[in-house]
């Protein structure tokens, strides 16, 4: 079997069905649980830090909150 | 240490210049090799001039505490003169199409002839306009949504001025006649190198910021931003890849030939569409629309399953720009079956777009700069209605070649790009200059409405010549024969050239008021807030 013709088979086969696989894992992956405060949080991110960066203890700040 | 090690760099590229516009092959090459010994020679003093400046000095110490918006200030700068730029050259070919006349070939020696002006407009609008507003947008947004400055400090005047320079070598080259004839792709392999490596140096600017972010989330415009930066490369360095005929001249010969020129021109093409031209601006509606209607994005979890369908979906598309062609058949289906799939998340992300302003629809009456996004959003979704029919094969063989083309293509750019590009100026300027509002609110509704009627014009005028023209071209007589010779299609679009090129000049008229509007912003206004935060002596 020539190379064109293996990749061709290979690509509407296989690769197809991982892709459209990790495709579908990905939209599912959207609403696992948990997920909606997170994405609430993210919606409203773009609300803070408008005039100057966040001070460097922030990140420590926020996972706490989180938690 | 670090200053004079860029003289050296600076001094040497200046040199090699010089050279090599010495030994130029032909006059493109030579003009650019010009072009680049200034820009390095400028650099050069520039750099001189300022090394030891201790002003200078005191404020990169304390950039750390604040975003770095000097570049956004100069890139919201180019987009506006690059707008009126490109909007000037289109409403010029729209004429020279109507009345060719004005090609000038006798006094210009075809210099200023249509196919010579084209690329112009066309790399004016998208990469110069449209490519200034992502990089200066997506800086922006990526400072915004992470909390942080700008990674590698200065790399990011470098992205800025080494893309204004690759516009400036690409217009010039095009017009003396250096040129890949790759639509979209036209300029040649220096150029080309130069947008490379600018283009990395932009990646990794934004890669750097996101890492050292201070906020837990990668908001959702930063991964549209994202997918458009890094599709653009791999885009650019595959479609372009060619083998310079001398070091000193412009010509190159390309490594692909044949159907695979065209396979990868197309993926190139459409791509650039859906990554340059659709998930950039999808990363400024993500964030502007929201910010200016002071509400969060409808359904953040619909923008995420937007960006992956879209992402999926349009690398695929590409084909569709070849049916009917040497490609094989199962191709230019792929092409067309995907092109159709994306209809669905195009349309999922104008919804969500729309909605974002539900409970505040009333902005729509007061506040023209929303109503300018919402005619961005709207025409996103028509322009990603009508690109998915014309895609097929049976609508594709009325619609491939005609003036129907030319109208999705500007629906889709003055429309979804354009718009959204003026409401995300009229929302930065205010604010990066530190003034307190617009110098006029009824400035950008004249805009807003002059922009719509020209974009309507244009539109509805390359619907009727593009139909018409499908129809003429197929029409056969009872024996078989052709009605129409080709020239006669071009009498009978006489009147909608010239509806179209009115459109145009609607359209730059806008465009000329929204600079003068923005000019006025900063200049007739006082400054209300700092635009440079305080930071205390301690």
């Amino acid at each position: 079997m020539d190379r064109y013709t293996f990749l061709r088979q290979l690509a509407d086969s296989w690769v197809l069905l991982v892709l459209t696989l990790v495709f579908v894992g990905v939209i599912l992956f959207v609403w696992r649980p948990g997920a909606r405060r997170l994405q609430k949080d993210a919606a409203e991110s773009i609300f803070r830090n408008e005039t100057k960066p966040a001070p460097e203890d922030r990140e420590a700040e926020d996972r706490k909150e989180v938690d | 240490m670090w200053d004079s090690l860029k003289l050296i760099v600076l001094g040497a590229i200046a040199v090699f210049a010089a050279i090599a516009a010495n030994y130029a092959r032909d006059l493109a090459f030579m003009v650019s090799a010009l072009i680049v010994m200034l820009a390095a020679g400028t650099a050069f003093l520039w750099t001189m001039r300022t090394m030891d400046d201790p002003i200078r000095q005191r404020a990169l110490a304390n950039a750390g505490s604040e975003y770095m918006d000097g570049v956004i200030r100069a890139g919201v700068i180019a987009t506006a003169g690059w707008a009126v730029v490109g909007f000037l050259v289109g409403v010029v070919i729209a004429a020279q199409q109507a009345w060719p006349v004005l090609n000038l070939s006798e006094w210009t020696a075809g210099y200023t002839n249509f196919g010579r002006l084209r690329p112009l407009h066309t790399s004016a609008v998208i990469f110069a306009f449209g490519g200034n507003a992502l990089i200066a947008t997506s800086f922006y947004v990526v400072q915004r949504t992470s909390a942080t400055r700008l990674w590698g400090g200065n790399a990011a005047w470098f992205v800025f001025w080494g893309y204004n320079l690759f516009i400036v070598l690409a217009a010039s080259g095009y017009v003396l006649g250096a040129t890949h004839s790759k639509e979209y792709a036209e300029p040649e392999w220096y150029a080309d190198w130069l947008l490379t490596a600018v283009w990395v140096t932009y990646l990794a600017v934004f890669v750097g910021t996101i890492m050292k972010r201070r906020e837990p989330h990668i908001y959702v415009a930063n991964w549209f931003y994202l997918s458009f930066i890094v599709t653009i490369a791999m885009l650019h360095v595959v479609n372009n890849l060619a083998i310079p005929v001398s070091v000193f001249g412009s010509k190159s010969v390309q490594l692909f030939s044949g159907v695979q020129d065209a396979m990868t021109q197309w993926w190139y093409g459409h791509n650039a569409v859906g990554f340059f031209l659709t998930a950039g601006f999808l990363g400024m509606m993500y964030y502007f629309i929201p910010k200016q209607a002071e509400r969060p994005v409808y359904s953040y979890k619909l923008s995420i399953i937007h960006f992956w369908a879209l992402i999926f979906m349009y690398i695929w598309a590409g084909p569709h720009h070849l049916h009917y062609t040497a490609l094989p058949a199962w191709a230019a289906t792929l092409g067309m079956v995907f092109s159709i799939m994306l209809w669905m998340p195009s349309w999922g992300g104008m919804i969500n777009g729309l909605m974002t302003l539900s409970g505040a629809w009333d902005k729509l009456r007061t506040d023209p700069i929303i109503r300018m996004m919402v005619v961005a959003v709207g025409f996103y979704g028509m322009a990603t209605f009508e690109g998915p029919m014309m895609s097929i094969k049976a609508v594709n063989s009325l619609s491939h070649y005609t003036d129907w083309t030319i109208g999705h293509v500007h629906s889709g750019a003055l429309g979804w790009n354009g718009m959204i590009t003026f409401g995300a100026l009229y929302y930065l300027v205010p604010r990066l200059w530190g003034r307190e509002r617009l110098y006029s609110l009824s400035l950008v509704s004249w805009h807003f409405w002059l922009a719509t009627i020209g974009l309507v014009l244009y539109a509805s005028s390359m619907w009727v010549s593009g139909i018409m023209e499908g129809l003429m071209w197929r029409e056969v007589d009872t024996q078989g024969f052709l009605v129409n010779a080709f020239a006669d299609t071009v009498v009978a679009k006489y009147p909608m050239l010239v509806v179209r090129t009115l459109g145009g000049v609607f359209y730059l008229t806008g465009g000329i008021i929204m600079c003068w509007n923005l000019w006025a912003t900063v200049a007739r206004q006082p400054r209300v807030a700092s635009d440079r935060v305080a930071v205390p002596a301690e």
